[in-house]
């Protein structure tokens, strides 16, 4: 029995798109260094498809999985696609995370937000803020995770 | 490769220790407080156990008490002392920064119920000031409790002093010396402690067993009713066989302790050193006056829990105070204790090293270890940022 399922240490090990992409056409950067996660998604679109996407996360398993998995689950779909991505599709694609390891993949979802978001704003593209909602609440989340066993 | 550094988490039981174990569930299962044959022969493993234990911390049988764990022993110090100060209108308790949850939460508790807690600093060397003991120390002050050796960054505290400070002035002091008890000499008298806590899974003895050291004459009221055991402190029939083995495992921990401390002494020299030469790394607390197993380290721009599940990957148990290890958003408290900003924080890993370590241990720790922190590194943004100048170093 370890801490994460099969699929989560798959992607943690062998983590997708990893990197970055110097003529980024949308970049968001969530999270901070304070509460331990940070993660940051360069994108590439073309007519409205997400051509490329990469990724850097500082952060713990869940963190570095669930934005792997992201960046799977959204290369090659069409924006408006992309924007529908729950951090719970995430967690599900990845067969479910430890509870309190759930704020940590929340960070995806509002790492793809606020890439799309980057790019549409560098574009003067009109956007609907409710499909924003988490990139721009980031940190607003619930974190009430306990303080864990000390050893 | 398989290399277990986790020691101040929890160690294996020594074979000599199993061995009583097993002895003991199967050749003395009575029950202490029967009057039979069977019950009497139990009791005086109990009582000879205890006369061991007494002799090893230089005090009385009559002073130890045995108890769950560490955690047990910790709370039932303090709220001993805690209470029988309140009688008296004394309701302000000193303790430091880094002490253990146990410790903690425990005066968490205390501090709901109207009592005053101060916690004094300890500085970037993670060792609390004596003086700063004296000086905090006044006519309200029920008790101290400063540990002996922290759990994180194994620095050692100055309980001698703070021993003899409230000797002087009257108050009841506790120390948590559940990291210190069989890695370097204990002695109740020399440290002039009322209370002190121990537990055996740190030193080879099983999980779940303890020491509640009361010294005769300090108040001690029990956190579990229900029988006359432990004179009534604690009650519940004892844990026999966990209680035989613990003896003897700090027996053999004593036994070993010069032998033992030579090879940490020299293992933590050739860890430290060579760990060190990772850019951007620094060790955690005073580089001395800590205990020889322990070596805790801060990498900068790289997260503690991924550092861990990598190093698991090639076969090393180590820790971290990241706050992601923790399932809470903060990072350690002690490393925030000796100044460690949170970015720094979380990049922390402690490797605690035990009598079964060798050199070829470290070799392959000093190996992968810098290995595991530049791949963490090679895909986090904040290590991107520190590189390309967009973020000032700290370490
Ligand atoms: C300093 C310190 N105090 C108390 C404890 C708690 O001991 P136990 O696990 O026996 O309850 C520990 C161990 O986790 C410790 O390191
Ligand atoms: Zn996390």
């Amino acid at each position: 029995m370890s801490l994460y399922s099969e699929k989560v240490m798959d992607h943690f090990r062998h983590p997708r798109n990893v990197g970055i992409i110097e003529d980024a056409d949308g970049v968001g950067e969530v999270g901070n260094a304070k509460c331990g996660d940070i993660m940051k998604m360069y994108i590439k679109v073309k007519d409205g498809i997400l051509t490329d996407v990469k990724f850097e996360t500082f952060g713990c398993g869940s963190a570095i999985a669930s934005s792997s998995m992201a960046t799977e689950m959204i290369k090659g779909q069409p924006l408006s696609e992309a924007l529908k991505l729950t951090n719970k599709a995430v967690t599900e694609a990845l067969g479910g995370l430890p509870a309190y390891k759930l704020h940590c993949s929340v960070l995806a979802e509002q790492a793809v937000q606020a890439a799309i978001l980057d790019y549409y704003k560098r574009n003067n593209i009109p956007y609907d803020p409710e499909e924003f909602k988490c990139a721009l609440c980031a940190h607003e989340h619930d974190h009430t995770a306990d303080d864990g066993d000390e050893t | 490769m398989f290399i277990y550094a986790d020691h101040a988490a929890t160690t294996k039981i020594l074979p000599c220790a199993l061995e009583v174990y097993n002895k003991t569930c199967e050749e003395f299962y009575g029950n202490p407080s029967s009057l039979h044959t069977a019950g009497q022969r139990a009791k005086e493993i109990l009582e000879k156990s205890r006369e061991e234990i007494a002799s090893i911390l230089n005090a009385a049988p009559r002073e130890i008490y045995f108890t769950s764990g560490g955690s047990e022993a910790d709370n039932q110090a303090i709220l001993s002392a805690a209470y029988a100060g309140a009688k008296k209108g004394k309701k302000k308790i000193l303790s430091t920064a880094i002490e253990h949850h146990a410790v903690l939460h425990t005066l968490d508790k205390l501090k709901r119920e109207g009592f005053e807690i101060v916690l004094l600093p300890v500085g970037h060397e993670g060792i609390v000031k004596a003086e700063d003991v004296k000086n905090a120390i006044d006519d309200e002050t029920a008790l101290v409790s400063v540990m002996l050796a922290n759990n994180e960054i194994g620095t050692l505290q100055p309980v001698e002093e703070i021993g003899e400070i409230c000797r002087e002035k009257g108050v009841l002091f506790h120390t948590d010396a559940v990291q210190a008890v069989g890695h370097i000499p204990v002695d109740v008298q020399k440290i002039k402690c009322d209370y002190l806590a121990l537990s055996a899974h740190k030193f080879g003895g099983p999980k779940g067993v303890g020491v509640i050291y009361a010294r005769k004459g300090a108040p001690l009221s029990p956190l579990i009713e229900g029988g006359a055991q432990e004179k009534g402190k604690r009650a519940g029939t004892e844990d026999l066989p966990a209680i035989a083995a613990m003896s003897a495992a700090l027996k053999a921990s004593i036994a070993d302790m010069g032998a033992t401390s030579a090879l940490l002494k020299r293992l933590q020299a050739k860890l430290i050193d060579g760990l060190e030469r990772i850019p951007h790394s620094s060790l955690n607390g005073d580089r001395t006056r800590r205990l020889f197993g322990n070596v805790s380290f801060c990498f900068e721009g790289c997260e503690g829990e991924a550092l861990l599940l990598y190093l698991d990957d090639e076969g090393i148990c180590a820790s971290s105070g990241s706050a992601c290890t923790s399932g809470s958003l903060d990072p350690s408290h002690v490393l925030l204790a000796i100044g460690r900003v949170h970015d720094v924080a979380h990049g922390s890993l402690r490797l605690t090293l035990g009598p079964e370590n060798t050199e070829a241990d470290v070799d392959y720790l000093l190996e992968k270890i810098p290995e595991v922190v530049e791949k963490v590194r090679s895909f986090s943004p904040v290590w991107r940022d520190l590189k390309e100048g967009r973020r000032q170093y700290i370490l």
